[in-house]
């Protein structure tokens, strides 16, 4: 077990607490910049889109693990990015001009629709994000202008720095980098007093309001921020598709960002990778599934939402806490034993909530 | 003139008149205490002076300022600061987490420095942390640090919430059953740090309570509410002689 001794504020401050996690993730920044030495071009797609997934997930991540807001309806702000960065590109302006361009549209977005939206709590604010997904989509097939409608909208694929998004090493690098400063955002995010009104505002709002925070507008912050978030990862993931339609941008692609963050561990940003993972790797192992079935069952259409919704059910009901509360647990086993003890991790019920103020 | 004044609050959920044209002051430097059986309105005085609940008559001044139309999240800002009788605490937060929250008021970046996390937002992190220390070390909480609320016991939870409290740096403190669910060691504890908040932060304290020998050890002047009116108000040694309350209290 590791004792850590402190002897300044700034080591609480820092993002790194000790010198073993910064060899740690150093190592693992060094083993994926190397990837492209030991993976095929299939790989290394696959594992850019999963670094989108762990953009958008760090997305939805901060609006539902850590402000306590869900949403049903964030493919919404995947197509938003996605669409005005394939606009911005067709309309000639270049690949570092745009993504700026779209953080901060889906930024305002999130803002204009979390206002009113917020509003609602609980199983009304999801129903309400679930419409929207649906409205989103909607719009994107009528705003034919600016998204090309039902017959869909080819996404240039411009030079950046002289090199091609057709070049899949490329690429991946550029999704590696983008996760990267992602990451850096929302871990400074959430070391700020911002960040820490979100989980106030999750775990009590009346104490967070009693503190000073603006319900209202930290919520939309919460949204925007969400949304900003989101919506760069759906302008890497135009580049990813080639071809957008609207009906990328559909529920299911929502609950699959739902099952990111649930089954990575809510409240965690390392859970969004997990979960990134789990996700991505999903369809394949479903495939290969499908294969060993009965052919009456394998060939069923709706396997793959069914499968969605039994996972998510099973994460929730089993281990609330994802795949990141598991590794921690694991960890813990290992650096107590052998006194390790189930109790640990269980919620201890002091009292109850029954009057709450 | 007094550092905080409630006049002719009236509060009512449905028929029933929660508190029933309410009006009294609080000297600036005072321990104040609140007492009345269950359902008396004493919480209720307390949401109205945060803003949670809208009164359906009075005014509520501190400072000579009239705060009755104040949006809930400033009233922290003007030097107003609670706890709350059934714990209201980040629970998935560590106490650190939880403390820090107390200077939120305070808080100078924007989200743009806070992305980059520049200079300045860490400059304010440490500005915000002595403050916390400062109270950590007044309360004792020195081992708690790093802990999440989920694993403390009880006792370290209240102290935590009184904690929050006093790191927003405030004027007049509301306090909710602070006592309640203590062990007896730490019901003393309490008083002397109570009595240390008045004297060594000059703090003005309002404080609701049951235990009436704890009341009358720490408390400066005592109101007594049954069914939302004011029974009695006064020193602690008239409150305890007086006839209605001992009616109220003992059923005599
Ligand atoms: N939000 C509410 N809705 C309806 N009735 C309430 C509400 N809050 C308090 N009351 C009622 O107001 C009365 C006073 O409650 P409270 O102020 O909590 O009493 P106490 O003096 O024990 O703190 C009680 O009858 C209670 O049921
Ligand atoms: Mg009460």
């Amino acid at each position: 077990m590791r004792f850590i001794f402190k002897t300044k504020y700034s080591q609480d401050i820092n993002i790194a607490k000790h010198n073993g996690d910064r060899f740690w993730y150093s190592l693992l920044i060094l083993i994926m910049a190397a990837l492209p030495l030991v993976l095929d071009d299939f790989y290394l797609g696959e594992i850019s889109y999963i670094c989108i997934l762990s953009i958008a997930g760090i997305g939805l991540m901060i609006l539902s693990g850590y402000t306590g807001l869900a949403s049903l309806g964030h493919a919404a702000f995947l197509g938003v990015g996605a669409y005005t960065h394939a606009f911005l590109l067709t309309n000639g302006i270049p690949f570092y001009a745009s993504i700026p361009i779209v953080i901060v549209v889906s930024f305002l977005v999130g803002a204009a629709i979390g206002i009113p939206i917020l509003r609602l709590t609980g199983m009304y604010l999801a129903i309400a994000t679930l419409a929207l997904g649906f409205i989103a989509e909607h719009v994107f097939i009528k705003w034919e202008h600016f998204t090309g409608g039902n017959r869909g909208l080819p996404v240039p694929q411009p030079e950046f720095l002289g090199m091609s998004f057709y070049d899949s090493v490329f690429f991946y690098y550029v999704c590696l980098v983008f996760l990267i400063a992602a990451m850096f955002a929302a871990i400074n995010i959430l070391r700020s007093p911002t960040g820490r009104a979100f989980v106030a505002i999750r775990d009590s709002e009346i104490a967070a309001q009693s503190l000073g925070v603006n319900l209202g507008l930290y919520k939309a912050l919460s949204f925007a921020i969400s949304g900003a978030f989101t919506g760069l990862a759906g302008a890497l993931l135009a580049h990813y598709i080639g071809y957008l339609a609207p009906d990328i941008f559909n529920i299911f692609l929502s609950l699959t960002l739902l099952l990111l963050i649930v089954v990575g561990g809510m409240g965690s940003l390392h859970g969004t990778v997990f979960g990134a993972i789990f996700v991505g790797f999903l369809p394949q192992l479903i495939a290969i599934c499908r294969d060993y079935l009965p052919s009456s069952i394998g060939s069923q259409p709706g396997l793959e939402p069914m499968l969605f919704g039994l996972i998510l059910v099973f994460f929730i009901l089993y281990e609330p806490l994802g795949i990141y509360g598991r590794w921690m647990k694991i960890k813990l086993f290992f650096e107590l034993f052998p006194t390790y003890k189930r109790q640990t991790f269980k919620k201890q019920k002091v009292f109850t909530k029954s009057d709450r103020v | 003139m007094s550092l905080f004044e409630v006049k002719n609050i009236t509060v009512a959920f449905g028929g029933v008149k929660a508190l029933n044209d309410v009006s009294f002051g609080v000297d600036k430097g005072e321990i104040f205490t609140i007492i009345g059986p269950n359902g008396a309105g004493k919480s209720t005085l307390f949401n109205v002076i945060s803003r949670i609940y809208e009164p359906s008559k009075g005014e509520i001044y501190f400072e000579n300022q009239n705060i009755s139309k104040t949006k809930p999240h400033n009233i922290s800002k003007l030097g107003i600061a609670r706890t709350f009788q059934n714990l209201e605490l980040f629970e998935n937060a560590t106490v650190l987490q939880n403390l820090l929250l107390g200077r939120h008021i305070y808080k100078k970046t924007n989200i743009l420095s806070e992305v980059f996390f520049t200079p300045s937002a860490r400059k304010q992190e440490h500005e915000y942390r002595l403050k916390v220390e400062e109270v950590i070390d007044f309360l004792d909480l020195q081992h708690y640090r790093d802990t999440l609320i989920n694993g403390l016991p009880y006792g370290v939870r209240k102290n935590v919430e009184l904690a929050r409290a006093l790191c927003t740096d405030p004027k007049l403190l509301l306090l909710d059953e602070p006592s309640s669910g203590l062990t007896n060691e730490e019901t003393i504890d309490l008083g002397f740090w109570i009595k240390d908040i008045q004297s060594l932060l000059g703090i003005t304290i309002i404080m609701i309570e049951h235990d009436m020998s704890f009341v009358n050890k720490v408390s400066d002047r005592i109101l007594a509410l049954n069914y939302g009116k004011i029974l009695a108000s006064g020193l602690p040694e008239e409150i305890k002689n007086n006839a209605d309350v001992k009616q109220a209290y003992m059923g005599e």
